[in-house]
Formats: C-alpha cells, sequence, structure tokens
C-alpha cells in the first residue's frame, strides 16, 4: 500500500436509484483511487449492488453524477465494459459449458484479452479446463467467476458478495487471491457485507445504510471513529426478566448499546427474559466495563462466560447503523 | 476469432451436448412424416376427386404442414426455451457485464436453430421420399422460399418470446400457448384443400398459416402466393424491432 494519495479513477456524487418508486439508492457519493482494494459495505438491501450496477453502466441512475476511467458508464457502457471486469451475484453459466471454454469465450468478447489458461492456472483451476460448469464446487464456480472477471485485462475489477456460501477455507483462499489481483494493479471494489473480510482486505471502505453512505474512512479509522471501541460480551448464569437487566444497566455511563442475542438467531426465544443461552453484548466506551460488571453483581445477576474485546468492524457497523450487517449475527 | 464466431461455435457446441434437444429438433419431423404415413389408416390411399389435388394421397398434402409444423416447434419451443433458462440462471446478467451487445447472442442463437431446422427437413423429407415415395414439389424454388421466409417469420416471432421470458418454464408455457393456435391454422387437423375456406383467408395473413400456404402452393399449384410471402415479410419487419426494443438482460 503506498502513503501518498494514488490518483481518483471513479467518482460518484448523490447517486439516486429507484425501481418502480422504491429507492433503492438516495444519496451516495464516493471515490475510487488506483490500485486501492475498496470496500463497499452494508447489510442486505442497503444499495451496494444498485450502486456498483450503476457505476458500471448496467443500470442507468435517476440521479447524480457518476464518472469511471473519464467515461460516463450511462452513456459509454460498452466502451467502459471493456475496461471494468464485473463479477456479480445470481449469475451462472450454461451447466455444460466447460470452463476452459467460458474462459476462451468471455476473452473474445474484449479487445485485449488476457491468456485464458494462465488466468485459470494462477487461480488454481489448471486441472479442471475440461469440466463442465455444473460439475465445478462452489469455490470453483467463484474463482471461474473471477477469472471472467479479470479474462479481459480490466483496469478495475468489481467484485460482488464474492465468499457467500463458501466454506471457511475456500473464502480465506479468496482473500488471498484478490490481494493477488491487487498486487497485479488491478483497482478492485469489493461489495460485501461481511465485516471481516472488508477488515482483512480493504484500504477503505465506504459504509452504505438504506441508500446512503453512513461513512467512508479506512477500516481501522471506523473503528477508531466510533466512541471508545469496547465491547463487552458475557452470559447470565440464571434466567432473568430483560427488564430486571436494563435496570441494573441504567446508571452506567458510558454503555452506548445494549443487546441479547439468541444462541441460533431463533424467532422462539421470548424477547421478555433473557436466559443463560442467550449472549448479551455490551457496547460502549473504554470506562464502561467496571461499572457495568458492578452494576450486574450488585443487581445479583451473575455475568458467566465475560469476555472484553476491542471493537471490530463489525461492532462499529453496528454503532453507526444501529443494525448488524451478517444474517449470521441478526436479532431474533 | 472475433466475438460472434466464437459465442456461434459455443453455443452450437451446447445445442449438441443437450441430447433431447437435438433429437426432438432433428427428428421430430421425421418420425412426425413416417408415423402419420403409417400409422393412420387411408393417409396412403389416393384421396380422390378435388380439383387441383387428383391423384394425391393425405400424406402428400401433409408434406408441406409437417414442415411447418417443424418451423414452428424450432422457433416456439427450443429457441425461446435456451433465452428462458439463460435468464432464469443468470447467464444474461453475467452476459451483460461484457461490451458483447445482446444482438450476437440472439444472431447466435438464430443461426443454430435455423442451421438444426434445415437439417431437421432435409432429413424428414428424403425420409419420407424413401419411406412412401411422397409426392416432389410442382414448383421447388416456391417451397424454398415460403420455407426460408417461414422460418425468418416465426424465429422472430420466437425472438419477442425470447426477449422478455423470464423462465425457461415460462417460455415453454408462452411457447406452446402460440404452438398450438398456429398447428391449427397451419392446417394440421385440416392440411391444403380440406381446410375451410373463410378459416384459409385468414390464415394466409397469419404466422406459420402464411407459410405453410406457401409452401403448399409451391408443391401442389402453380401461382405465386404472394399475400402469403409479402404477411411473412411484414411479420419480421414488425417483430424484430420488437424484440430488439423489449430485450432484456435480467
Amino acid at each position: 500500500m503506498t502513503s501518498s494519495p494514488a490518483p481518483v479513477i471513479a467518482q460518484v456524487e448523490h447517486l439516486a436509484k429507484s425501481y418502480g418508486g422504491v429507492p433503492a439508492v438516495t444519496d451516495v457519493s464516493l471515490e475510487l483511487r488506483r490500485g486501492e482494494i475498496l470496500g463497499v459495505l452494508g447489510p442486505n438491501g442497503a444499495g451496494k449492488t444498485t450502486t456498483v450496477e450503476c457505476l458500471t453502466g448496467l443500470r442507468v441512475r435517476d440521479a447524480g453524477r457518476v464518472e469511471v476511467l473519464g467515461l460516463d458508464p450511462a452513456r459509454d457502457g460498452a466502451a467502459l465494459r471493456q475496461r471494468v471486469g464485473c463479477q456479480l451475484q445470481e449469475s451462472e453459466l450454461p451447466a455444460k459449458l466447460r470452463a476452459g471454454e467460458a474462459l476462451d469465450l468471455y476473452g473474445s468478447f474484449y479487445d485485449d484479452p488476457a491468456d485464458g489458461r494462465e488466468l485459470a492456472a494462477r487461480l488454481g483451476l489448471g486441472g479442471h479446463l475440461d469440466t463442465p460448469y455444473a460439475g465445478l464446487s462452489g469455490g470453483q464456480k467463484q474463482r471461474l467467476s473471477i477469472a471472467l472477471a479479470l479474462v479481459g485485462n480490466p483496469e478495475v475489477a468489481v467484485l460482488d458478495e464474492l465468499t457467500t456460501g463458501l466454506d471457511p477455507q475456500a473464502r480465506r483462499d479468496t482473500w488471498d487471491l484478490i490481494e493477488q489481483v491487487r498486487d497485479d494493479g488491478v483497482t478492485i471494489v469489493l461489495v460485501t457485507h461481511f465485516m471481516d473480510e472488508a477488515e482483512r482486505l480493504c484500504d477503505r471502505v465506504v459504509l452504505i445504510d438504506q441508500g446512503e453512505v453512513v461513512a467512508t474512512d479506512t477500516p481501522a479509522g471506523l473503528i477508531a471513529s466510533v466512541q471508545g471501541g469496547q465491547v463487552l460480551r458475557l452470559r447470565l448464569a440464571t434466567t432473568t426478566p430483560r427488564r430486571a437487566l436494563d435496570e441494573a444497566l441504567q446508571a452506567v455511563d458510558e454503555l452506548a448499546e445494549l443487546r441479547v442475542t439468541p444462541p441460533q438467531a431463533g424467532p422462539e426465544t421470548s424477547p421478555t427474559v433473557v436466559t443463560p443461552e442467550d449472549e448479551v453484548v455490551l457496547r460502549g466506551g473504554r470506562e464502561m466495563v467496571g461499572p457495568a460488571l458492578l452494576a450486574l453483581a450488585r443487581a445479583g445477576l451473575e455475568p458467566v462466560d465475560v469476555a472484553a474485546e476491542r471493537m471490530t468492524l463489525e461492532d462499529a457497523f453496528v454503532t453507526l447503523t444501529g443494525r448488524t450487517a451478517s444474517p449470521s449475527y441478526q436479532e431474533a | 476469432m472475433t466475438a460472434l464466431r466464437a459465442l456461434t461455435l459455443a453455443e452450437g457446441r451446447l445445442y449438441l451436448r443437450d441430447a433431447g434437444t437435438v433429437f426432438f429438433a432433428l427428428a421430430f419431423p421425421t418420425v412426425l412424416l413416417v408415423l402419420m404415413a403409417f400409422a393412420l389408416p387411408g393417409m396412403r390411399e389416393p384421396i380422390g376427386d378435388i380439383p387441383g389435388f387428383a391423384g394425391l394421397r393425405p400424406i402428400d398434402l401433409y408434406a408441406p404442414v409437417a414442415v411447418a409444423m417443424a418451423i414452428a416447434t424450432t422457433s416456439l419451443t427450443t429457441f425461446p426455451a435456451v433465452f428462458g433458462t439463460y435468464r432464469e440462471k443468470g447467464v444474461l446478467r453475467r452476459l451483460s457485464t461484457t461490451p458483447l451487445p445482446a444482438s450476437r447472442l440472439l444472431v447466435a442463437q438464430v443461426s443454430i436453430n435455423i442451421a438444426a431446422l434445415v437439417v431437421a427437413v432435409a432429413v424428414a423429407l428424403v425420409a419420407a421420399s424413401v419411406a412412401f415415395d411422397v409426392a416432389a414439389p410442382s414448383q421447388p424454388g416456391v417451397v424454398l422460399v415460403g420455407f426460408l421466409l417461414g422460418a425468418v417469420h416465426m424465429t422472430a416471432l420466437g425472438c419477442v418470446l425470447a426477449a422478455v421470458v423470464p423462465t425457461a418454464s415460462s417460455a415453454n408455457g408462452v411457447g406452446m400457448l402460440l404452438y398450438f393456435p398456429m398447428l391449427f391454422l397451419a392446417g394440421v387437423w385440416t392440411p391444403g384443400p380440406l381446410m375451410p375456406a373463410g378459416l384459409a383467408e385468414v390464415a394466409a395473413y397469419l404466422p406459420l398459416g402464411a407459410a405453410a400456404q406457401a409452401m403448399s402452393e409451391g408443391w401442389f399449384g402453380d401461382g405465386l402466393p404472394v399475400t402469403q410471402m409479402l404477411a411473412m415479410i411484414g411479420w419480421t419487419a414488425v417483430l424484430i424491432p420488437v424484440a430488439a426494443r423489449m430485450f432484456r438482460w435480467r
């Protein structure tokens, strides 16, 4: 990563787009700098995909200004797509098309394609060129998808929800791959709702919620900007009314947020009681931990499995938007 | 290699890998004609004294109808279903991220399907002439032009379906909805001179009906089916821009 700011190669100003009167994006502004990995973050339905679709000319925006590599995507879509590679969600290939054939075919669409075989070898697909698309594993399909986004030798690659549905090992491999691609000089726009992914990969992140940009910063900057940055996780030893918990913690000054999350995010847990299975999460300032534990003890609520942590991007996100990003963490 | 050539080759290979489609598209007209000739009673007996058709058998009258049916099968079922599947699976969505214009995929698919149709019809006619000596056309040129215009205007109709059907099953549903009325207009149940005059007059202007009549005239008559040919050109001229305008990637 360079410390001097790289030139801006794409700019979005006050982008707005709605579908049949339902707004998907109301006000998104962002900048993309050459050579960086820019994360576009937000919960499902926040408007991330719509934003990148307008960025690449796949959708025509309702309002705002968009310029990518000196081109207006709404007007110069075909020229832009020569220079921007895309990997989108929910796009498959014909079941019987072989991986090698797909690479050759997609390469033929571009003026100056990369060597498909070499790309496949680098992405660990060298041994699967003759495998039909339907016969590839989830991770292999995803890698082929990345290969197709790169086969046109793009300056910018847009990768949308790349690791959704992959197992942990495949996710890690994909992350390494993205860093490799960036090291080859491709600027990357990474759309994700996984905070750990963004924290690991992105130079800067744009946080979108309900069609608007909530924050733009480095992952570390974003975490620091949320006051305090302390998280306290615990369970209660005995089942307790939710009201008793709220009252016990009422007087803790630096407590910013209290959440109770059932173990499987199942809908069956009653919100009026806190069981020993529920995870209690407190977010707030550095001075929150001691008083909070003290307050619980004073109210006769015994905290167990206590863990105090520094805030992650996930926590910063929750604090900034008031909701969780990953479905796996969602409250019932 | 140009994008269109690569795409046509790739789509052609995919077409051939789908054994069910290949068999259905290529063998259907042959199976239809041979089954009719040998399974239905009286198909190979002369029909008697209909003026202009003396000495012909019902199976002879069915030859141009079977060709029309082959056209309809390809253009209304196999061809739009590919686009339904591609749209449903996001294959089109992925293509839309490349510089490739949508028209290239349409052109590639149209080429493949018309090529398959030509093969299917040729096989059927050779089989029919070997198996039961089906009558040779009196004006082969008129039959050929009727066939080509028929294939083109029906494919144009197929393009309109292909432009919008969201899934493979909706492609089949809408395709079938059009398929059977059109077979009726083509004279599958009332071939050649057996179609009531009023109906025949209307069918001359409608898709597939026009093709069947033009080919019948070329096969058994001595006139030039101008109305039917102009009708087919007209449908093509209307349907192609409609398909281009309606096409959606998702």
